[in-house]
């Protein structure tokens, strides 16, 4: 059987206020406090498209290779529940505002292409509290603060043959988004929702299975669980004979297993229709040009040149394009320090060590610019200082926003380089280890590493270690 | 100088022969003693309108009054939003719902010193042609108290009649402006779609739902349009054109003017001195110097039954913000959500809102769809085109606002015979058309007829012009009736 898979994405957009109205936008503020008459949904309000929220989408429509319809239209779709104040979302339905477009993904090595059939924005609802569960709470509570946050949702086409598949599109989905500023694609917080519809088919078959749809996967795991647990369950029913129910089932993430959902909770006729208190949108040509003129590189077009331009292992361009913050970190260092892997080492090894690398934010603002961190290289490169106490003078840089170079002055760090010096050492290490240097003659050849160990401790980790290393050899044959 | 038109009153202001305060009490005064008979107040905002008032005398003593409508004492049909006043529809949904928030056309006219007396009776949600569907009470029409005033402006309306109010606004989605001017032989104004901002005017059929002015003359109400006209970033369908003097072409004549006749709005089954009114009152034009021709608006009779399922599809969504959740009527002891805002919309409602949210969610149900709403918007569109093609050939269409005077309270139970009173008044809703009653006569019994002018989108000079030469060349406007 042939596994087909369609992703429903909503994600908020980070735009500063909602979708219809002035309010702020900002997670997590008290109950309540970001909203008005507009989102509350009281009588003789109106909507207002936010203008930011169509750049955001039409900038998310071009990366995609979507076509962005030159008129749109705004649809309301109704179903009642509270934490709707309107009891209709505002939405678009057969006037959305981009349509087929495409994401390639890469799983194993190989790539595909995903079809995007739709994108749309509309208007997210606000959240129902309730101490324990729905059925047993005395009372629900609503918060609207997250009611009438623009969200941008995108159909893709059936082409997603695997779990793995739809794990790959949502993560590269999400470093588009990511990368364009257009959403933080937080799943924990919400901010990325992802719906899907599974369905199971004759390898070689045209038509195509009965759908199921999967909701509440909360994060990339989950979609991936949720869709390996409902491939086998169908399969499981295909080859016993039984026919799949067209519904909509919940992933439980607890007990790992998709369960329908009460008929009651979904079967809605959401009667839409155009959105009279809206008139119909018309993007104009030259604004779509300008967003086109200025969309930057993409995750996926940067991790190839990034392999190509910098010679990178493809393991490492795809760590570096996690984020358009950590990207340009990178390519600011190569521009200090022209070696491309030494660069790529470091900020894999300690910069990410530090910092999530999603967290544009802290990675625009760290003490450590690249430049620095090119210097820091640079003083590796030149002798200087060794490369283990460049990671201890890295962290010094964090903490005190210096360069390299002053905390190595500061500090004594510079790498002893000086034979004479060194030498006198490295006899005096000698003397002190008579059992060492019995060792290395009967052929232990580690008791070398050993003795190696106890001069840069004598030197503080100063001394070059290639320099000790020869001169270390020399003394030892002489012995 | 009770019951004079806005115009005269605010004059008086300035000479120093009257003031606000004096104005405004006499009509409170003339509210108490009236209004318990004549129905026509929900709210009266007595304290704030003395307020009001004493600020406007303050600035007519400094010589700094705000314009024509300074110290104007008006009453608001209830479906628009006053912060702070209760607000209801006409409906038991809302009865305890304070917005807190101005509809923009009230903080228009509040900002030129406009006195708000109180907040007029409708019917429920501005659903109905007589005001006999507002929850609390009817409103009973001047001219005889046995009679409906119209609707769903009712309240309104009667108050300018009556005299309990200079004038104010209402709502007009079917005729609701126009056709209780009419048949309270007041002034009214349904201007162009989009040239009045909706925000604060509580939804009803939202591509369909217009306010305008409820005036003693037609010069009032061009200065009533003047202060409430106008683009709103808070409402995406106002338009942006700039806002002619209204006032300045009032004068103009009719001279010239190309007026259509239209065939449609001629119909068997129609009030005979409502038709020989009319057309006393076309051959008052031609007198005049306006050119008078015959046209034809084929989709006419199409118009009300779309009507019927365009706004009643609105209603269904607009209305559904009434579940109990967040203001308004919540009926206590369900035990969960789905018994809570069932009960809550079960009692909050009324008859006619419950038909007409039914019949909206029937026609934009899945496999109903195209049969019903689909193909009423086509017939709508079918009626902008006959407008579009008559304006072609005329400046202006004159027709009758209603084919009857009005009637019994009581007298049309069956909701279509009451639908059929806005069968001339509901295309240039459709078409989103601006359109005026202006008073043509009284029939035999003593009951006002109204003559109606429809104009081109955003030509309300136009509109206004026509009615103000009708109007000063005829006497209807100095009749009153005979109340208190």
């Amino acid at each position: 059987m042939e596994t087909v898979i369609g992703l429903e994405v909503h994600a908020q957009l980070l735009t500063r206020s909602k979708m219809f109205c002035g309010c702020a936008t900002t997670f997590g503020a008290v109950p309540n406090s970001q909203t008005c008459p507009v989102c509350q949904g009281m009588p003789g309000v109106l909507p207002v498209i936010n203008r930011r929220a169509v750049e955001f989408g039409i900038t998310t429509a071009l990366a995609l290779n979507c076509r962005v319809n030159p008129t749109c239209r705004f649809a309301r779709k109704h179903y009642y529940y509270p934490d709707m104040p309107k009891n209709y979302q505002i939405s678009q339905y057969e006037e959305p505002l981009a349509e087929d477009g495409s994401l390639e993904i890469d799983v194993d090595g190989v790539s595909r292409t995903i079809g995007i059939q739709r994108l749309h924005l509309e208007e997210d609802v606000g959240k129902l509290l309730h101490e324990g569960t729905l059925e047993t709470a005395q009372a629900s509570l609503v918060d609207y603060n997250r009611s009438g946050v623009p969200l941008m949702e995108t159909v893709s086409k059936p082409d997603i043959r695997s779990p793995e598949e739809a794990a790959a599109y949502l993560k590269a989905f999400r470093a588009v988004l990511v990368f364009l500023g257009v959403s933080n694609g937080n799943m924990e917080e919400g901010s990325l929702r992802c719906d899907a519809n599974v369905s199971l088919r004759p390898r070689g078959s045209r038509e195509l299975g009965t759908k199921v749809e999967i909701k509440n996967m909360n994060s990339f795991r989950s979609v991936r669980l949720a869709l390996e647990f409902e491939v086998r369950r169908q399969a499981e029913a295909l080859a016993a004979g039984e026919r799949i129910v067209q519904e909509t089932r919940l992933w439980d993430a607890d007990r790992g297993l998709t369960r329908a959902m009460r008929s009651k909770e979904y079967a809605h006729d959401y009667r839409y229709f155009p959105e009279p208190d809206l008139v119909p949108l018309t993007i104009d040509r030259a604004w779509v040009a300008g967003i086109r003129a200025g969309l930057p590189e993409l995750p996926r077009q940067r991790r190839q040149r990034f392999v190509t331009q910098y010679g990178l292992p493809p393991y490492d361009a795809e760590v570096l394009t996690q984020s358009r913050a950590l990207a340009e970190y990178f390519e600011a260092a190569v521009r200090e320090f022209p070696q491309p892997k030494v660069v790529s080492n470091w900020v894999m090894s300690e910069l990410l060590r530090v910092l999530p690398a999603d967290d544009e934010q802290a990675i625009r603002n760290l003490p450590v610019t690249p430049g620095r961190l090119g210097g820091l290289l640079a003083l590796i490169e030149d002798g200087t200082i060794s490369g283990k106490i460049a990671k201890d003078v890295f962290e010094k840089m964090l903490r005190s926003g210096e360069d390299a170079r002053t905390i190595v002055g500061r500090e004594g760090l510079t790498q002893v380089a000086d034979e004479a010096a060194l030498g006198a050492v490295i006899d005096q290490v000698l003397a002190q280890s008579p059992k060492a240097v019995l060792d290395y003659k009967r052929g232990k050849t580690a008791a070398a590493k050993a003795l190696v160990g106890q001069v840069m401790k004598a030197t503080r980790g100063k001394a070059n270690p290639g320099m000790v290393n020869r001169l270390l050899e020399e003394k030892l044959s002489k012995i | 100088m009770i019951g004079r038109p806005i115009h005269e009153l605010t004059e008086a202001y300035r000479r120093g022969e009257t003031t606000p305060t004096a104005a405004t009490e006499t009509y409170l005064a003339r509210i108490a003693k009236l209004d318990g008979e004549l129905g026509a107040y929900l709210t009266v905002t007595r304290e704030q309108a003395l307020r009001a008032a004493a600020d406007s005398d303050a600035r007519y003593r400094a010589g700094k009054a705000r314009g024509p409508l300074d110290g104007a004492p008006l009453a608001y049909k209830d479906v628009l939003c006053t912060r702070g006043v209760v607000t209801t529809c006409g409906s038991r949904m809302l009865e305890a719902f304070v917005p807190p928030y101005d509809a923009t056309a009230i903080e228009r006219l509040t900002a030129v010193g406009a006195v708000m007396l109180g907040k007029g009776n409708m019917d429920e949600f501005a659903m109905g042609s007589s005001t006999e569907h507002s929850a609390f009470k009817p409103t009973r029409n001047p001219w005889d108290l046995a009679r409906v005033p119209g609707g769903s402006s009712g309240g309104p309306a009667a108050a300018v009649a009556a005299s309990l109010a200079a004038g104010g606004l209402g709502t007009d989605t079917g005729g609701s402006i126009r056709q209780p001017a009419a048949f309270c032989g007041v002034v009214g104004l349904k201007p162009t779609y989009g040239r009045v901002s909706r925000y604060g005017l509580v939804a009803f059929g939202s591509s369909l739902d217009h306010i305008g002015p409820l005036a003693r003359d037609v010069t009032d109400a061009a200065l009533l349009l003047q202060a409430i006209a106008g683009a709103d970033a808070r409402d995406a369908t106002c338009l942006p054109a700039p806002v002619p003097d209204y006032a300045a072409t009032l004068a103009q004549g009719v001279k010239g003017l190309r007026l259509g006749l239209p065939d449609e709005y001629f119909i068997e089954g129609m009030d005979a001195e409502v038709e020989r009114a009319v057309r006393a009152a076309v051959d008052v034009l031609r007198g005049l110097g306006a050119a008078v021709e015959r046209i034809s608006l084929p989709a006419t009779p199409h118009a009300l039954a779309t009507y019927y399922v365009i706004a009643p599809a609105e209603a269904s969504s607009n209305l559904a913000r009434y579940d109990g959740v967040k203001y308004g009527l919540r009926v206590a002891g369900a035990k969960d959500l789905v018994e809570m805002s069932s009960r809550t919309r079960a009692a909050g409602f009324g008859a006619e809102v419950k038909r007409r949210i039914m019949l909206g969610t029937y026609v934009l149900s899945a496999g109903y769809y195209e049969a019903y709403y689909g193909r009423a918007q086509k017939v709508r569109t079918l009626v902008r085109r006959d407008f579009d093609a008559a304006f072609g050939r005329v400046d202006l269409i004159v027709a009758p606002v209603t084919p009857n005077v009005a009637f019994k309270h009581g007298e049309k139970e069956d909701p279509l015979a009451m639908y059929l009173n806005d069968i001339f008044a509901v295309p240039a809703d459709m078409a989103g058309l601006p359109a005026i009653s202006v008073p043509c006569g009284f029939s035999a019994a003593g009951l006002p007829i109204g003559l109606q002018f429809i104009g081109r989108a955003l030509d309300e000079a136009s509109v206004l012009r026509a009615a103000y030469a009708y109007e000063q060349a005829t006497p209807w406007r100095e009749r009153r009736p005979s109340l208190g």
